[in-house]
């Protein structure tokens, strides 16, 4: 009896705060037809908010994944002083709201900024253009790599890179044969998470963006934009792609899992 | 204090700790201190007038208060969604364990959009609460309601590891001695979770009081009613009162930390009573 209840309880909850949402997002999107959602997807300033957010992400995923390496071999394989307040600052973007990330890259960048009058002399424009959107949302992306490795690669423990370069092994060779291959379904994950967030992130870019249509407007602004001008079937389209990425994230996360046996939080 | 390691074989210490503390000085720190120093430079006066302005006391009112009623909600129904997964086997039981983590990888401003079309006057939800004078969009409630998904996996999945440890012969054995369940529930389940279910709740409650893109959507931002405190920021912001903003963005930046500091502490605390209820 207590079983059915609490069984109904969470599948009610969960009905209405998460079913209920990602349907209505395909629903009204394909509401219309295949044909109307495709043709709201190739409105010029639609196709402009895609390239800008596919654009960003190349840059700030690839970065991160670099960074998200290099921290995570530097505190999981060395033990030194100071390892609690690089991890501390790793943590630092996740409990930071948004809408502080993007303001600090104005105080740093903007007009009345730091290096505003540096940047203005020199012509570059880092705010209310593509630049500050990458950094603001590397800033907001960078821990995710980092945090699915670094609790990985200390489970895994040091031996076998140890025995690697006992036995002559380079360093690069040691990452590449031995390391790799052992965190690969976790980088993977790592890469993947980081990736869906840049491509959602709203509020930092939102702050540093101008949100100029066609030039500085990502795919979550855009959707903003196209509610605001009641374009509902329009801003449910680009919505319905970021379901799709959504859904596809955690697709891959659930069968690395049940490859790996490793839950990832 | 030297900052000296451990000798080890492995190589690459260097290259990645110089790597790693250089980007985290470009891109967290120095933008992070350009902000404490834009609050610290601003006359002191000026400071407490802008963050205790009427306007910017009815948004952290709005913020904490929407988000406490958020997290509390998460660490009722966050429970319950993950004792169901725990002890019970059920169709679906798979499928639903992995979709908790859809607010995560589900871009902000998609679950507003799609909570406030689901809950509008004439939504799938909102119209069976609409004849009873529920107003959800452009409310409060859409507000916390918005806040909740947001919160909700933290709370599941900081609690689900912990249920998953909770030996049952000691339900069990309370069971048997003749407890009811209710006291079973109270006495032997809720102390043994306890750390981990606050830990939930404060981390759901700290990403709630920062939340921006889905409450734009939802919140309808009118100033004293529906309007947060990210949004108060960018409203200073468009006004190009670099100042104020700055001002409002270290008093959010204080509850960042203070709340990471809480986290730590309950985590820790956490730890403490395993290590202390292994030792008996």
């Amino acid at each position: 009896m207590t079983r059915i209840l609490l069984i109904g309880i969470s599948l009610a909850f969960l009905g209405a705060l998460l079913f209920a949402p990602l349907a209505m997002v395909f629903v009204t999107a394909f509401g219309a037809g295949w044909q109307a959602w495709f043709s709201s997807l190739s409105d010029s300033d639609t196709a402009a908010a895609i390239r800008l957010t596919l654009t960003a992400t190349a840059i700030v995923v690839p970065l991160n994944t670099l960074f998200g390496i290099c921290a995570a071999w530097c505190i999981a394989k060395f033990e030194f002083r100071g390892k609690s307040v690089l991890l501390t600052l790793i943590d630092l973007p996740l409990a930071v709201s948004p809408v502080v990330s993007g303001l600090i890259y104005v105080l740093l960048f903007g007009a009345q900024g730091w290096f505003g009058a540096w940047l203005q002399e020199h012509e570059i424009s880092i705010i209310f253009a593509v630049p500050g959107i990458v950094l603001a949302t590397m800033f907001v992306t960078f821990p995710y790599v980092a945090r699915e490795l670094i609790p990985l690669m200390q489970q895994l423990g040091n031996d076998e890179e140890e025995a690697a370069i006992t036995l002559g092994a380079g360093g690069w060779f040691t990452f590449f044969h031995v390391t790799l291959p052992r965190i690969r379904w976790g980088l993977l994950y790592g890469v993947i998470l980081c990736n869906a967030r840049a491509m959602g992130e709203f509020g930092a870019v939102s702050v540093v963006s101008g949100n100029i249509r066609g030039m500085t407007t990502t795919m979550p602004l855009h959707i903003e934009n196209l509610y605001q001008d009641y374009n509902i079937t329009g801003a449910f389209a680009v919505a319905s792609l970021l379901s799709l990425l959504a859904v596809l994230t955690l697709i891959i996360k659930t069968l690395l899992e049940w490859r790996t046996g490793i839950r990832h939080r | 204090m030297r900052w000296r390691r451990e000798p080890s074989v492995i190589p690459g210490f260097g290259i990645t700790f110089g790597f790693s503390t250089f980007f985290l000085c470009a891109l967290v720190l120095l933008p992070l201190s350009a902000l404490v120093a834009k609050g610290a430079g601003m006359d002191w006066q000026r400071f407490v007038a802008v963050v205790t302005d009427p306007r910017a006391v009815a948004s952290y009112r709005l913020s904490f208060g929407a988000s406490l009623v958020a997290a509390s909600i998460n660490i009722v129904f966050g429970f319950i969604v993950a004792w169901t997964l725990v002890r019970y086997r059920f169709p679906g039981r798979r499928f639903i364990d992995a979709i908790i983590d859809m607010p995560f990888a589900l871009p902000t401003a998609v679950s507003g959009l799609a909570l406030s079309a689901v809950f509008a006057a004439n939504g799938w939800l909102g119209q069976y609460l609409e004849p009873y004078g529920i107003k959800v969009v452009y409310a409060p409630l859409g507000i916390t309601i918005a806040l909740t998904l947001i919160g909700m996996p933290f709370v599941v999945r900081t609690v689900q590891p912990a249920l998953e440890e909770l030996p049952r012969d000691v339900e069990e054995a309370a069971a048997t001695l003749g407890a009811s369940p209710f006291y079973t529930f109270i006495r032997v389940i809720l102390p043994a979770v306890l750390p981990a279910m606050l830990t939930g709740f404060t981390l759901a409650f700290a990403r709630a009081v920062g939340e921006y893109g889905s409450i734009t959507f939802i919140a309808g931002n009118i100033p004293m009613q529906t309007e947060i405190t990210p949004l108060l920021i960018i409203i200073r912001l468009d006004e190009y009162d670099y100042a104020a903003a700055a001002a409002i963005g270290c008093v959010m930046l204080a509850i960042s930390f203070a709340m990471l500091l809480a986290i730590n502490l309950l985590q820790l605390w956490g730890r403490r009573r395993v290590s202390a209820s292994a030792r008996r």
